[in-house]
């Protein structure tokens, strides 16, 4: 028995090591060129409540930090100091059964963190948690599907899906319901996540600081294809942002040139499910497509937006996507071509 | 107080009996004893197929864009492996240990109801085949013998019948609702017991924490079961009789079912991590060599963990849109619960301190077991200040903090119970070399796991995804997650070798091998049947510490 160590200490400092290489990516992931890699950390974020929770998380960490290590450091000294050793006697050690004083002072103590941290964390919730939508600000509806997501812009009418575009210097309101089951609204780097749920509309704000790419998806279990529900916000200058909002206004101008395409699409049931503006497509349970080639992505993000991954995806929805709603529209693979060659001038 | 060698019944069958007698005996039993080892048996059945499971889990996420498991596989297993862990491994072994240790404990001869006892096992039991027949026997999105996939707390509405078709979720419902029926005859039978069949001064103040903390347990039980199971009926209302509690196409209610499940499943946190309490406050002192430090306040602490347990579970819904006074009550009195828990980790470092330490292998997986449920508190109240879990909830660092609770705290005390307790069951040791290996593995293989977990939920990794881009920067902490995986696996091997080689070269244990205090171990290992040949007396809360220092009895200072 007296070989033994101490078991705690191993799982200390695992934890430690574990916390110190997490904010290492993270800070990592802050001064990196843009790489391949981008890592959706919460402590690398780029809007106001990102940033508050972010600091506020800090504090939370630092204290809990504080208590593990006084509470494990007092844990390994027991372990060091009391172990039995040989040659120890065979008599009991001296019994003590309790201490008002000391069971008072470890009670108070923790007392005081607790009223300390619930009121920074009232505050926090009272700074962050917006029900109405201030004067100003942009309005967005965010709809969840059964996997995907759909983005509304009723100030100008725009629809799009899976890819969210916002402007810096104008902050975005969300009013956020589902279609289906629940789904979770997660993009770490801009806010914390809210849910999706059906028969109810949920609020979420963010003022994105910096132009760019971020990357979140669905948080909530909603079935199959969860893991495939993903989510790519773009974040415009002012000026970027009202081209994208024109651009994505205009009707669909597809050219003669794919007529056979257009024709295969408006005659089978692609026009159900999907809407492409200017024609008689107007399907409302898929994505709108109207401007699909603005995007860079496929299936909520399951592939690729190019003519291979299109004429994959129309093909057998399932390869790419298993459990996927769309169904496989069993086409002749020359007709496959043709309609692929026509989504590929929505732009 | 010893019974006579002729009244001792080894566990083993008898040479020369007969398998059908002996598997009779078994099956017909009242005995709290065997329905203990029973319980325990077969939760670790179910340990090693949840543990296949979360292998297969692991192995599936060690890469990204993996395609060894399909989406409909991937589901199934996580649905199975949490519904397994929780009901089917963490209730019976802590129902197992109860029913073993607290009529010996407290000097009773058997529970307080012996034939509900055995009701309650068998009900349990075949709730638990009920499951795991739907993977021979359901239908469900995909065909038939499609088990269920919409994960252990099943939220509406996607466990309602549009989203989830078939008969796979009707599986989950019934036997969960089956083997909650047998936990709820047990938490009756243990609160029976433990008021009526107490032996002479036994008073309540001189019960072993063991005992109040099981009382505590099952007070929870009765109160959090019957909503759960309500709540499982509503949901049959709403998939076959055209009910719409749930079923928000017509109107239903998709939050209030998390209500209800939470309602449960919080209160569920603390039946299952308690127990784990009892064991480390009986097995911290007996390898401390020193009584338990504040008896009054740790029975106090427990009561006041068992109420406000009652009084947190919004917090599993801090993302749902509550309204920002929900959201700061919920977080504030989520952080109170870290008061009581701080004082018990509190009160068994004291008892060690100034102690001689015997560091055997259940005091090993004890002293694991306070690192990191440390570990797990702290990452509780991260999760408990409401803005951080808005980026945690439903992250994989949820996941790391509850295996923290479960593995970490209940887990490691469950091994240290059998390392403990086994002798007194079977009447020979476990291996102290073989319980070595298992402890390092598996606590090294434990921190490889759900240490790196933390991190991915930080980097915006959520859980329940099958697969996941290689562009996230996830990759390299999935893997060290998954390697751990093996380690934890060859400890759980140690420990099936331990208890086989335990039968067959076995090492007699005595009736005192650990020089323990309470009553289970003045009896004869394993006890008669009958548990005591006459009912004993106490005076302290050790009486078998009176026993051996009759200069200097507890109960003097009591």
């Amino acid at each position: 028995m007296s070989r033994c160590r101490n078991p705690k200490r191993v799982a200390g400092l695992c934890w430690v090591a574990g916390l110190a290489l997490s904010l290492a990516a993270s800070a990592a992931g802050d001064s990196g060129p843009a790489s391949a890699i981008q890592t959706p950390s919460m402590f690398d974020t780029s809007s106001t409540p990102a940033d508050t929770i972010a600091d506020y998380s800090r504090l939370v960490v630092a204290v809990c930090a504080a208590i593990f290590v006084v509470v494990a450091g007092l844990l390994v000294v027991v372990i060091v100091r009391f172990r039995a050793r040989n040659g120890d006697d065979e008599r009991e050690p001296p019994q003590i059964y309790g201490s008002t004083q000391i069971e008072l002072a470890w009670t108070v103590v923790p007392i005081l963190i607790v009223v300390l941290l619930g009121l920074v964390t009232a505050r926090n919730i009272l700074a962050l948690q917006k029900d109405e939508r201030p004067q100003g600000w942009l309005p967005i509806t965010a709809i969840g599907h059964q996997w995907w997501w759909e983005f509304r812009y009723p100030e100008r009418g725009v629809v799009t899906a899976n890819e969210l575009h916002l402007p810096v210097g104008r902050p975005a309101f969300f009013d956020l319901e589902s279609q289906d089951v629940i789904h979770s609204f997660w993009v770490p780097q801009l806010s914390g996540k809210i849910d999706l749920v059906p028969n109810r509309t949920n609020h979420l704000w963010m003022d994105p600081l910096e132009p760019g790419v971020y990357v979140g998806q669905c948080a909530e279990y909603c079935g199959t294809q969860h893991a495939n529900m993903l989510l790519r916000v773009i974040v415009h200058t002012p000026e970027d942002f009202e081209r994208w909002l024109d651009q994505q206004l205009a009707d669909a101008n597809p050219s003669p040139a794919v007529a056979a395409g257009r024709r295969i699409f408006e005659t089978t049931a692609c026009i159900s499910c999907h809407t492409v503006r200017g024609t008689d497509a107007d399907g409302r349970f898929g994505p709108d497509l109207t401007h699909l080639m603005s995007r860079a992505t496929i299936g909520a993000g399951v592939a690729s937006n190019d003519r291979e991954h299109l004429i994959e995806w129309v093909t057998s929805p399932d390869h790419l996507k298993p459990g996927a709603r769309m169904p496989a529209m069993k086409l002749e693979p020359a007709r496959i071509e043709q309609l692929v060659d026509y989504l590929l001038t929505l732009e | 107080m010893v019974a006579s060698d002729e009244h001792t019944q080894p566990i083993a069958i008898a040479a020369g009996q007969p398998w059908g007698a002996g598997i009779h005996d078994w099956v017909t039993t009242v005995d709290h004893k065997k329905l203990g080892i029973l319980y325990i048996g077969a939760g670790l059945l179910f340990f090693l197929i949840g543990g296949l499971q979360a292998s297969a889990i692991r192995l599936q996420l060690a890469q990204a864009e993996n395609d060894f498991l399909s989406p409909e596989v991937f589901n199934r297993l996580f649905t199975m492996h949490g519904t397994t862990m929780v009901f089917l491994v963490g209730m019976p072994i802590i129902t197992g240990f109860a029913n073993y240790l607290l009529p010996l404990m407290i000097g009773a001869r058997d529970m307080a109801f012996p034939r509900l006892n055995a009701w309650g096992f068998w009900m349990f039991l075949f709730g638990g085949l009920i499951l795991y027949f739907s993977y021979i026997g359901s239908t469900g999105l995909y065909g038939a013998g499609s088990a269920p996939d919409v994960g252990w707390f099943a939220y509406s509405p996607l466990a309602g019948k549009a989203f989830s078709r078939g008969n796979a979720t009707d599986f989950w419902i019934l036997g969960i609702l089956v083997s909650g029926f047998g936990s709820l005859s047990g938490a009756v039978n243990m609160i029976a017991t433990t008021f009526t069949l107490r032996c002479k001064g036994m008073t309540l103040r001189r019960m072993p924490l063991f005992v109040w903390m099981t009382l505590v347990v099952s007070f929870l039980m009765l109160l959090a079961l019957p909503p759960l199971t309500a709540a499982q009926v509503m949901l049959l209302f709403d998939r076959f009789l055209g009910a719409h509690f749930f079923d928000t196409q017509s109107g239903g209610d998709a939050i209030l079912w998390q209500h209800f499940f939470w309602f449960f499943g919080h209160p569920e946190v603390y039946i299952l991590v308690i127990p784990g309490f009892a064991y480390a406050s009986e097995i911290i002192p007996v390898f401390s060599r020193k009584v338990i430090f504040g008896y009054a306040v740790m029975v106090a602490a427990t009561i006041s963990i068992g109420f406000l347990a009652t009084g947190v579970w919004a917090h599993h819904m801090f993302t749902v849109g509550m309204g920002k006074g929900l959201n700061i009550w919920f977080a504030a009195i989520t952080m109170v619960v870290g008061i009581p828990t701080g004082i018990k980790i509190f009160n068994w470092i004291a008892t060690m301190y100034g102690g001689r330490i015997r560091f055997r292998v259940p005091m090993l997986f004890c002293t694991a077991f306070l690192a990191q449920f440390l570990v797990a508190g702290l990452t509780g109240v991260m999760l408990a200040a409401t803005p951080f879990d808005w980026q945690l909830s439903d992250s994989y660092f949820v996941v790391a903090h509850f295996h923290y609770v479960l593995i970490g705290g209940l887990m490691m005390t469950i091994f240290a119970a059998i390392y403990y307790w086994f002798p007194k069951m079977t009447g020979h040791m476990l291996s102290e070399k073989l319980g070595r290996w298992h402890f390092w593995l598996f606590v090294v293989g434990f921190q490889l796991t759900f240490t790196t977990m933390h991190v991915q939920g930080l980097l915006g990794m959520p859980r329940r995804v099958y697969t996941y881009p290689a562009d996230r920067g996830w990759e390299t902490w999935n893997l060290l997650t998954s390697s751990g995986v093996v380690l934890q696996a060859a400890g759980v091997l140690c420990l099936l070798l331990a208890i086989v080689q335990a039968f067959r070269r076995p090492q007699p244990a005595g009736d005192d091998p650990w020089d323990a205090w309470t009553l289970e171990w003045s009896t004869s290992s394993p006890p008669p049947a009958y548990n005591f040949l006459e009912e004993p007396e106490v005076r302290s809360r050790r009486p078998l510490w009176d026993l051996k220092h009759p200069e200097d009895p507890d109960w003097q200072y009591e």
